[in-house]
């Protein structure tokens, strides 16, 4: 059922908020170890307050849309009182004395949390492969990867587990697990959702979304979490636009939609690519436009991505050192220095060390100008890029990702491989713009969904709901249902 | 041949406190410098001209009025302490006085 | 160690200097977070998830370190950055919660102004003005203390303990361009220097700046040039100067150590030096021959400063009128000499006679009574004048008191003993001690009758026109009243009984 649907559902007294919320623990028991989507189950706060919305609901209190419904959590946004992980060894069983606004929000929204979702360690990765945790596989074949870094969220609401979820994107960790599972994943305009008590991975790219099954479910998670928070200096003070009028607009007639030439390129699935162009020609079946464009600096953007991101990473995470929290590998002989450097190797995994180091290099004297300094330009550029795009069109369209989910283990060891799957999310990220991904269907060679991009500029992310809210309402029709309904039983 | 030294790579391992393993030196070097090399990419469009971006948004000046807010209670900044003494944290002696 | 005599460092070399100072913001809050700043606070309990550095935490910048940090500019005659930007200076710690501490690093908020300073110079006075590189805004650390070991310090402690209270809260570091060219001066300079600061940002109003509560710290950057050359020596940094007197003596002992080193053909190390207070001595702390890398990046979490024209000039309208500006209109007001105000200066006085005038005292009175009997009381104690117990206030009224008629200054000087002596306000020692002035007529030609017949031979003098005389009588007269009498109202009332003209 979708999140409309529960909701809907809990509020006619169909059936209570504890109803729902057991269902999904009973769904979790029966199929998570096929999955590893939950790293922390919590069933206690869970059932509270399931049961304070029945409660509400006896007394006549008035609920808002999302009242009763479940919801699956990366674990990098900080709950209080219960495990934060962020995949990592180096904070097994650390517990925050305090909630992420998102976490918050959601439960000022009356939604009940189910527990904490697995991830790549730290957010990185495409694949969840680098969760110290063990990976998370995809519920479309149990071989495969749900995509990364939000791979137990993308999991969990593929697999029934919980009508939503909500992870962070930093270079794409929502949108391209929600291509290769066949779900609906927003990443946001740039400071559109706090990212107070989220795990810092690249400051200025981290932007946290919803995971849904429809359009529609993820428009109204994202109108719950989005606004202004005054903790979060780069969060917008301006009014959240009407995600939800959107995403139930469904008319495109007139808009104009860009394809960025430099999208395109060797490495493409051609079923991926198949399942893409059919869905450009349901656009234009619904009365878009349909132009090519030229973002010359985007064939940077990887180059540059890979600069930015692991040198503020290396700056985020230093603070993981033994000395206040999480692990501390101390023989009871060594300096703190030693301490710190013993921590360290021990609770982080190799790509996170591999990142760090780079980012610690590109930010050396010496380095600063040519590499971080550099990349900050390309961003400039790639920014502009953008802008120019959207003054000729409204929004624009890519395949999410060039592939379909690999085999788990498969890329491990070739990182440059597993970037290159990036190259159509990671210019989103630098610009600051709005991306999200929507099913489009399975590609012919392995029966694996694809998704299609749709990037709007900043503080426009309505504009991606009404395009997204069209392509899928034609779409769905053509499948008599969810693509999702297609999916192996678990 | 690796374009960082063993020498450099140690010394930024000290500078990120990460004792790395001679392995992971090993596979680190190579791996590194695929990854320098494309991101030497960079250098090929950049110029004097343009104006480094480390912001999406154009906004300036947010700032927080000078007013007393909640602060924890030393029993939570202490609970996830690995070593703790007298309400303070406890760490390892220190060789280096900064 | 080596010193080389003071005399002989200045034929060989000539000083160049370079202060840092950090001072301590006076803001309700910490500079990120809205933490108290509050001194005292039990360990670990100013704290939040912010300024503890924990995972996923965000800064949020306080507005009222911005407009401090504004002022300090302005008062320094600094440009004010446009626009300017936080940068992360990345480093491991353990005093560090994020392992970075958020400050500034090519963008800072203020930058290229100046300070004048006056310098004693023998019988004189040298003006030096003293330029100002920057002034940045910065976050403190946490407080270490050191277990285990014998002394408290780093070396031979066991493990270390750690207080994050006064981890965020807001610094302002103010660094100067460098000073060349100062001569023998040099420690007098930079003494000069730290004082003058230190007067003017405790007149902004935006911090305690006390040295000796650490809210103003002080390093000092000495190096020497050989007297015939041009190019810069090695210099070293010297930390824990902890008063005015430290800054002088780090710099002479700086002086005369580097030069014994330099004459011996033996370099300079580039260094951290540690002073030590009870011989004025400095020793190695760390070594900084590797130029430290601290990775710096513009901070991704907080957005850039940018104050328009219009706040700052509301700012620079909002700013008191310096030291400086205040003693001149002073002294204009006060129709006082340079010298008269050299001595109020130095005594301590400025503001408490500045108060008294205000609450309606004439000026030549109020530097008497202060700059009198409460200083010499204060040089007794061998404490400050405005430590001394008694108010501006207070000695308003006592003057009043002596304009009117009511006490006369010998009186008037024993009301301030008992004042400072806590027994009371200046009306309760008068009723209590019966000091008030006899005015009462009848009561004085009494006391004048007795006289008279107790000394026929004076007046007949006074009779035979030897005024003077009338003295004795007038004495007699003021001892017979235990000095309560106005002597010039006893002389008339004498004189118009006898019948005699006073001139």
């Amino acid at each position: 059922m979708t999140a409309v649907d529960l909701a809907a559902g809990i509020k006619k007294k169909e059936f209570s908020a504890v109803d729902v919320a057991k269902a999904h623990f009973d769904q979790i028991a029966a199929v998570d170890k096929k999955l590893n989507a939950f790293l922390f189950i919590d069933e206690d706060g869970a059932m509270a307050q399931a049961a304070n919305v029945d409660k509400k609901l006896a007394s006549g209190e008035f609920l808002g849309p999302l009242a009763g419904v479940p919801v699956a959590v990366k674990d990098i946004f900080t709950q209080k009182d219960i495990p934060t992980t962020c995949g990592s060894r180096i904070l097994e069983n650390w517990r925050p004395p305090y909630d992420s606004t998102v976490v918050s929000r959601m439960k000022n929204a009356d939604m009940v949390l189910l527990g904490k979702v697995n991830m790549d360690e730290f957010a990185m990765g495409s694949s969840t492969e680098t969760s110290a945790y063990g990976p998370t596989t995809n519920p479309w074949d149990t071989s495969r990867i749900p995509g990364g870094s939000s791979g137990g969220s993308s999991a969990a609401v593929a697999g029934f587990l919980a009508p939503l979820a909500v992870g962070t994107d930093t270079g794409g960790s929502i949108r391209q697990p929600a291509a290769v599972t066949g779900t609906v994943g927003v990443k946001p305009t740039y400071g559109g959702i706090s990212r107070y008590g989220i795990v810092a991975l690249a400051s200025s790219l981290d932007q946290a979304g919803p995971f849904a099954r429809t359009v529609l479910d993820a428009a109204l998670l994202h109108q719950a979490i989005a606004g202004y928070d005054p903790l979060d200096s780069t969060s917008i003070n301006q009014p959240i636009p009407d995600f939800v009028a959107a995403a139930k607009h469904k008319d495109i007639a007139g808009m104009k939609l860009g394809i960025v030439k430099e999208f395109a390129g060797e490495g493409y699935q051609a079923g991926v690519l198949n399942r893409f162009n059919e869905a450009v020609a349901i656009l234009r079946n619904l009365g878009a436009e349909i132009v090519e464009l030229s973002c010359p600096s985007f064939t940077y953007a990887l180059a540059a991505y890979y600069l930015i991101q692991p040198s503020e990473c290396s700056s985020n995470l230093a603070r993981f050192d033994g000395m206040r929290y999480g692990l501390r590998v101390d023989d009871g002989d060594s300096s703190v220095e030693q301490v710190m450097a013993a921590t360290r190797a021990a609770g982080f995994g190799p790509e996170v060390k591999r990142r760090i180091i780079i980012g610690t290099y590109a930010l050396s004297s010496g380095y600063y100008d040519a590499y971080y300094g550099s990349a900050q330009k390309v961003r400039r550029l790639i920014a502009d890029d953008f802008n120019a795009a959207f003054s000729q069109v409204d929004a624009l369209i890519s395949p999410t990702s060039p592939i379909t989910a690999f085999k788990i283990g498969e890329k491990l060891n070739d990182p440059m491989a597993m970037y290159l799957n990036d190259i159509c999310t990671i210019p989103v990220n630098l610009a600051g713009v709005g991306g999200m991904s929507v099913p489009i269907g399975l590609a012919d060679e392995d029966n694996l969904p694809a998704g299609m991009q749709i990037m709007a500029p900043v503080m426009c992310d309505d504009r991606m709901y009404r395009v997204a809210g069209a392509l899928e309402s034609a779409l769905v029709s053509s499948w008599g249902g969810l693509l999702l309904d297609k999916a192996p039983r678990l | 041949m690796s374009k960082l030294s063993r020498d450099e790579l140690r010394s930024i391992a000290d500078l990120a406190r990460i004792a790395l393993t001679e392995a992971e030196l090993d596979q680190f070097s190579s791996q590194l410098d695929v990854i320098l090399d494309s991101v030497a990419k960079v250098q090929e469009i950049v110029n004097d001209e343009i104006k480094p971006m480390s912001h999406a948004l154009d906004i300036n000046n947010v700032f927080r009025a000078d007013v007393v807010g909640n602060s924890l209670s030393a029993t939570d900044a202490l609970a996830a302490a690995p070593a703790s003494e007298d309400d303070r944290f406890r760490v390892p002696r220190i060789l280096e006085e900064e | 160690m080596n010193l080389f005599e003071f005399e002989n460092v200045i034929t060989d070399f000539k000083p160049v200097l370079g202060l840092e100072v950090h001072v301590e913001l006076n803001t309700k809050t910490k500079v990120f977070c809205s933490c108290p700043t509050n001194f005292g606070a039990s360990p670990n309990t100013n704290v939040c998830p912010t300024c503890l550095g924990l995972p996923g935490s965000l800064p949020v910048l306080n507005e009222k370190a911005i407009e401090s940090i504004i002022k300090i500019g302005l008062a320094l005659n600094c440009q004010i950055a446009p626009w300017s930007r936080m940068a992360r200076k990345n480093y491991f710690y353990p005093d560090m919660p994020k392992d970075y501490q958020i400050s500034q690093y090519d963008e800072p908020i203020c930058f290229d102004g100046f300070l004048d300073v006056l310098v004693p110079n023998g019988d004189d006075s040298s003006k030096i003005r003293i330029g100002i590189e920057r002034v940045h805004l910065e976050e403190d650390t946490g407080k270490l203390t050191h277990a285990g070991g014998f002394t408290g310090r780093i070396h031979g402690a066991d493990y270390s303990l750690v207080d994050y209270n006064r981890a965020g809260i807001p610094l302002v570091e103010i660094v100067t361009k460098i000073i060349p060219d100062t001569g023998e001066l040099a420690p007098e300079v930079a003494k000069a220097y730290v004082a003058t600061l230190r007067d003017l940002i405790r007149n902004l109003g935006v911090s305690d700046v006390r040295m000796e509560e650490g809210s103003l710290r002080c390093d000092v950057n000495v190096s020497l040039m050989p007297i015939e050359s041009n190019q810069l020596g090695t210099r070293t940094e010297t930390k824990n100067v902890n008063s005015l007197r430290s800054v002088e003596r780090a710099v002479r002992f700086e002086m005369q150590r580097q030069a014994a080193l330099l004459k011996a053909g033996e370099r300079v190390k580039q260094e951290t030096r540690h002073f030590h207070e009870n011989d004025g001595s400095t020793s190695p702390g760390r070594s900084k021959e590797q130029a430290e890398e601290y990775r710096y990046f513009p901070e991704p979490d907080l957005l850039p400063i940018a104050p328009d024209s219009k706040w700052i000039e509301q700012l620079r309208s909002e700013l008191p009128e310096t030291p400086t500006a205040k003693r001149e209109r002073l002294k204009q007001a006060w129709q006082i000499t340079d010298f008269e105000m050299l001595a109020v200066v130095n005594a301590g006085a400025l503001d408490l006679i500045e108060a008294t005038v205000e609450l309606g005292t004439d000026p030549s009175a109020a530097r008497k009574w202060w700059l009198g009997k409460i200083t010499r009381i204060a040089n007794e104690r061998g404490v400050e004048l405005e430590q001394i117990d008694i108010t501006p206030a207070q000695v308003a009224e006592i003057d009043q008191l002596v304009a009117t008629g009511a006490l006369n200054d010998k009186l008037a000087r024993q009301v301030i003993s008992s004042v400072i002596a806590g027994e009371g306000s200046p009306g309760e020692i008068v009723q209590k001690q019966g000091l008030a002035v006899v005015s009462d007529d009848s009561a004085l030609l009494d006391a004048i009758k007795e006289a008279i017949v107790a000394m026929p031979e004076v007046v007949s003098k006074i009779q035979d026109g030897k005024l003077q005389a009338s003295g004795a009588l007038i004495g007699a007269v003021m001892k017979a009243t235990g000095g309560k009498a106005d002597a010039a109202k006893v002389r008339k009332l004498l004189f118009d009984y006898l019948g005699v003209s006073q001139d």
